[in-house]
């Protein structure tokens, strides 16, 4: 959900700079960097939950949806290139996701000591997972 | 001249937004679990935490440093050459920042997922 809301957000505002700032200006500026802001918050909120090796490349996922956007909605052309690209991405975010039934919970870092379920209710995930990340400074403050 | 021009802006925008998400992961460490901060304490002491983390307010120059960079590369270069190179050196660069600086488990699986997404995002960005 919060990955997914991430992944959407990067995108859209991604989207946004590449091709319709040209086209509509104001409005779509300031829903861009709204979006863009939700987007930081929600990163930030992924740091604090799993590593950056982890949450770097999920974030990446949104470019996929980028181009998904493009060819959709905006009918751009989407060239074989650019497909194999999409695969390597999608490769890649799937084989840290552990396999794709854990995509939905990418604050269920393989921190986790093998053996914990990542599929129990959201809180005991993140109990877990904020016990078993190493963070000496995480007492601090 | 040019190209090199580009490269070295190229390499300046990958050092300062790792650096950055080196910073930023760090500074959320240290302020914890979000959503466990926020039930205990409120969204304010969140955002404030935040903010007045210094590591935080640090990545936070070193993005807008690769912000920066970005505009003298693209000033230099195409786009098609400096966003796919830049983007996914950005995604090696910070593999290795962060088993170096964070310590963080970079096992055989995410080296493969860094590669393959580094990879793809040449190719998209391309």
């Amino acid at each position: 959900m919060l990955s997914h809301g991430m992944k959407q957000t990067g995108s859209i505002s991604l989207n946004h700079l590449q091709g319709v700032i040209f086209a509509i200006l104001n409005p779509w500026v300031a829903i861009g960097i709204l979006l863009l802001l939700a987007f930081f918050a929600t990163y930030m909120t992924a740091l604090s939950w799993a590593d950056l090796t982890y949450v770097l490349p999920a974030t990446s996922f949104g470019y996929v949806l980028l181009a998904l956007v493009a060819k959709f909605l905006l009918h751009e052309q989407v060239s074989p290139m650019r497909w194999l690209g999409i695969a390597l991405i999608t490769g890649g975010v799937g084989f840290i996701a552990g396999g794709p039934s854990l995509t939905e919970h990418p604050h269920s870092s393989t921190k986790i000591p093998a053996g914990t379920s990542p599929r129990e209710s959201g809180e005991g995930v993140l109990r877990a997972n904020n016990a078993g990340v190493e963070t000496p400074t995480s007492v601090e403050r | 001249m040019k190209e090199i021009y580009t490269w070295s802006a190229i390499l300046a925008i990958v050092f300062a937004s790792v650096v950055g998400d080196v910073l930023l992961a760090r500074a959320m460490k240290q302020v914890g679990d979000v959503g466990d901060l926020r039930r205990r304490a409120g969204l304010g002491v969140v955002i404030l935490r935040t903010l007045g983390n210094g590591n935080f307010l640090l990545g936070v120059v070193a993005m807008a440093a690769a912000f920066f960079s970005l505009l003298f590369a693209l000033s230099w270069g195409d786009v098609s050459l400096v966003a796919p190179a830049a983007a996914s050196l950005t995604f090696i660069g910070n593999a290795v920042a962060a088993k170096i600086f964070l310590h963080e488990r970079v096992d055989q699986r995410r080296w493969i997922a860094v590669v393959l997404v580094a990879a793809g995002v040449a190719l998209l960005a391309g």
